[in-house]
């Protein structure tokens, strides 16, 4: 067992392996975002306070998931590779930050279009709105830190206890709208109760998640496959790969 | 103890200060996280009687009046056991309406109404098509409608 995982965290095998899973998870985002789209712009009806404006929500909601779960990739690829010395934990979590720091801002940003006319300002400091801001502080702080160190393993090193630190972050972003009382709505969707979402309105919302996650893999897949290379730029098996190849 | 172990109980060690450092944190900054005050935290005294602060509740069916010559407009909110009368003189957003949270920023003045310098819409987290909503309006009417609302 720990023969095949010390094979699949070689730099090599992971290579292969992710260059035949990309297209695969490309093909899906494609595939599931094109449907989303169509379900929540064409198929899903108007809200009935929002009127139309509510279709932002296919946008804001998936990245403001996918903001938090990046950064829990992130944190637990940094611990990883601080425990076992892993080096594709390392490249996984170096690969994550700029994604994850593209999805909180998407979040931010279409949350504050939304919030203009909704809400009636583009910005307040309530404790969802600043803890999600904190977070693409951390995102940036992290992304800062790698470009810091000439030594990629001190890099990582220096990064992954940053990430962890930050983690605590995240259950105050996620409970943030239940502990205080926020001008932030609490959540749709739990994992307990029905969504309080219309059918017609959930279907597209989840598709668009899946879309967004699948993207964020396979994107994920190709910066790490050029962060090995690299990485791995000395390597007799990166020396070969290039010699082999006609330019 | 090996070194992977003493890591592993290290990172363990600063992820649970980490937890418990921002607990006290948050706990000892509870009532600056908290975004707006009750209408019966008002009658209380809680909220501060010389500065701006922010008040949130239900605006009171039948209650908004609107001066027809200005964009003055007064009406009450309600946590449902205590009320505050609210008076403002600007644009409101798209989404006030009777039954609809709202949160404003302002100050209490002498007569024990609240001077909004802004008004914000609180959004629920209620999505659903027109027909759904008045169809559950028919069969308790949990939900507020709009004001302009047409029933097809």
């Amino acid at each position: 067992m720990f023969t095949r995982f010390n094979q699949f965290a070689s730099p090599k095998h992971f290579y292969d392996l992710s260059a035949r899973l990309t297209p695969w998870f490309t093909w899906a985002s494609i595939l599931l975002l094109l449907a989303g789209l169509y379900g929540g712009l064409v198929l899903a009806p108007a809200d009935y306070q929002q009127g139309d404006s509510f279709r932002i929500i296919y946008i804001h909601v998936p990245s403001a998931w996918m903001s938090l779960f990046v950064y829990v990739v992130m944190a637990m690829a940094g611990g990883i590779g601080l425990i076992w010395h892993v080096k594709i934990a390392d490249i996984i979590a170096r690969s994550s930050a700029s994604l994850g720091a593209s999805f909180t801002f998407l979040a931010l940003a279409t949350g504050s279009l939304w919030g203009k006319p909704m809400w009636g300002t583009w910005w307040v400091w309530d404790a969802r709105l600043t803890s999600e801001l904190i977070l693409l502080f951390l995102y940036l702080g992290y992304i800062a830190l790698q470009s810091a160190f000439d030594d990629r393993r001190v890099a990582a090193r220096a990064g992954a206890v940053l990430a962890l630190v930050g983690l605590v972050n995240i259950p105050i972003i996620h409970y943030s709208v239940e502990w205080w009382s926020t001008l932030h709505q609490g959540p749709t969707i739990t994992k307990f109760d029905a969504p309080s979402i219309h059918m017609s309105m959930l279907i597209p919302l989840l598709l668009m998640a899946l879309a967004f996650k699948s993207y964020f893999i396979s994107v994920l897949l190709i910066r790490a496959r050029s962060e090995i290379l690299e990485y791995e730029c000395n390597s007799t098996w990166v020396e070969e790969l290039i010699s082999n190849r006609s330019f | 103890m090996s070194p992977r172990r003493k890591r592993i109980i290290l990172i363990l060690f600063v992820l649970a200060g980490m937890g418990i450092a921002s607990v006290l944190l948050l706990t000892a900054f509870e009532k600056n996280l908290l975004y707006f005050y009750s209408p019966s935290q008002v009658a209380a005294g809680e909220a501060p009687s010389t500065r701006a602060f922010r008040i949130g509740g239900l605006v009171m069916k039948n209650s908004v009046q609107r001066n027809p010559d200005s964009l003055e407009v007064s009406f009450v909110i309600t946590d449902t056991v205590n009320t505050t009368k609210i008076v403002y003189d600007g644009i409101l957003p798209d989404l006030f309406r009777e039954g609809q949270g709202i949160v404003a920023n302002g100050k209490l003045v002498n007569t024990g109404v609240f001077q909004a310098q802004e008004v914000l819409a609180k959004h629920d987290e209620n999505y659903m098509p027109p027909e759904v909503a008045d169809a559950l309006a028919k069969a308790g009417g949990t939900y507020p409608l709009p004001e302009n609302h047409k029933s097809k």
